[in-house]
């Protein structure tokens, strides 16, 4: 299978202090791929540099068969920050429809992201009156708007209620199958469970990067929090 | 850039205003209500009130205007919003462009309701035509945004955008020549007023109020603020940085 998403050698200092320390991994095309790790991991540094936004001191990160952040990947690659990053002062409808100008799409477009993320309902209310959950949901909706390539989402299920996450995850599972490559990250270990392909990260290291099931088999156990911890205490021995 | 994109930036600004409708009736009537407290001020003394309130009309949308764009802009960096904006088709100059744009409509409202009031209400009287001085405020009113978005890219908090009020603004109202008539400063006190763009915009109100035709100098002050609010603007786009540390 093609890679959407290619990491070589990623290292990536802010301040004095290393976050990321040469990471190489890939996110495989058309699968939802999840990024795990507790907070303050380097996950969002990573996904910074995915989507092009990051500065890095060294290696190569390719998106799409080209440098990340370069021009034509502008159309191609969607973007949804950890705090959700629509004008709190514009109404859901108005946030929708000025993120799908911004691709040359129109309002029927804007329209029916609200509807795939649930928000039909509150599309005419500000998203400063929304809860936090319905504001995370409005976000999301900006970034599907212009059908990238590649999604890439920084938790994007945080402080939704169950019911709601279920559908947001069955709603990525569509969109993979329709082509589409999404990279999630979630510091909840239940979520896991949900992707096809999973990268675990801790410190800014990568400690896994293997299907739900290897990961499981690997470690010797059905729980992936458990697998995950197994995995860090097998590289600790090595590392001693 | 993109002409469509830059459209939709500006729309979106304007609808952002629209919710915020205290902001709305600050930015028109303030300026209005300023000037009818230097009516009274200067109560009986219609030349002095003339020939300040004129200058007046250029200042107050340069620094309003001033202020609010680098705050709107600085809210932009901390919630998130500008970073996604610079991973999505938008261009540097659609962003910046958008707000001028913005944000000089919002002044040619309150330009001609502060316009309107200084003639009709109190009296203001002035040799050349109300509609240059409207001209003119509009433009210093673009200076202050290009100025605003350029300053709001050295702030990292609220407390440090509106400091660059004293730094940037404040000299360049004390040098215009509202206070001291420029030919009575000092030569080298002259000079830094020379390279100001504000000095410029009070010269051309100057001539309105002078001169019943609009001069070549007067067009002239205007091209030169025009520039002015122009390379601020290529100088913002040239400090907003896609990547980021």
């Amino acid at each position: 299978m093609e890679n959407a998403v290619e990491v070589g050698d990623l290292l990536v200092e802010r301040g004095r202090r290393t976050v990321l320390h040469g990471i190489s991994c890939a996110v495989p095309a058309g699968s939802v791929t999840g990024l795990l790790g507790p907070s303050g991991s380097g996950k969002t540094t990573l996904i910074r540099a995915i989507v092009g936004v990051q500065l890095v001191k060294s290696g190569t990160v390719t998106v799409l068969g080209r440098p990340a952040g370069s021009t034509p990947l502008r159309r191609l690659v969607g973007y949804v920050t950890q705090a959700p990053s629509v004008y709190a002062d514009l109404t859901v409808r108005e946030n929708a429809r000025y993120f799908a100008a911004l691709y040359g799409l129109g309002a029927a477009d804007a329209d029916r992201a609200i509807t795939d993320v649930g928000l039909a309902d509150a599309a005419g209310q500000l998203v400063g009156n929304l809860s936090g959950g319905q504001r995370s949901r409005a976000s999301l909706a900006c970034a599907m708007i212009g059908r990238p390539e590649l999604l890439v989402l920084d938790e994007p299920t945080v402080g939704q209620d169950p019911v709601l996450r279920a559908e947001l995850w069955a709603r990525f599972h569509e969109l993979a199958a329709a082509g589409t490559t999404l990279l999630v990250s979630s510091h909840v270990m239940d979520e896991a469970g949900r992707c096809d392909r999973l990268l675990l990260i801790r410190e800014g290291r990568l400690v896994g990067d293997d299907t739900p099931a290897a990961i499981r088999a690997a470690a010797g156990t059905d729980d992936l929090e458990e697998a995950f911890l197994r995995l860090i205490r097998d590289q600790e021995a090595v590392a001693i | 850039m993109s002409l469509r994109i830059t459209l939709a930036t500006t729309a979106r600004i304007l609808r952002q205003l629209r919710h915020d409708r205290r902001t709305v009736a600050l930015l028109v009537l303030v300026p209005a209500l300023l000037l009818a407290l230097l009516y009274f001020m200067y109560d009986g003394a219609g030349s002095t009130f003339d020939r300040i309130a004129l200058i007046m009309l250029g200042i107050f949308p340069f620094v309003i205007m001033f202020l609010v764009t680098s705050i709107a802009m600085l809210r932009e960096r901390t919630t998130g919003t500008l970073e996604r904006l610079l991973t999505t088709p938008l261009g540097k100059l659609d962003l910046l462009f958008g707000y001028g744009l913005a944000f000089g409509l919002a002044a040619a409202v309150q330009g001609a309701v502060a316009t309107g009031a200084a003639y009709w209400l109190l009296g203001l009287d002035t040799t050349g035509n109300a509609g240059l001085v409207v001209l003119i405020a509009v433009i210093n009113a673009v200076l202050g945004v290009a100025l605003g978005l350029l300053c709001s890219a050295f702030a990292r908090t609220e407390f440090q955008a509106v400091q660059f009020l004293p730094v940037v603004v404040v000299p360049q109202v004390l040098l215009c020549g509202l206070f001291v008539p420029r030919g009575q400063m000092s030569g080298w006190l002259q000079g830094v007023s020379d390279v100001l763009p504000l000095t410029y915009a009070v010269d051309a109100l100057i001539q309105v109020g002078r001169f019943v035709d609009a001069t070549a100098t007067m067009w002239r002050d205007v091209v030169i603020v025009a520039g002015a609010a122009v390379v601020a603007l290529i100088l913002a786009a040239a400090t907003l940085r896609r990547r980021t540390p």
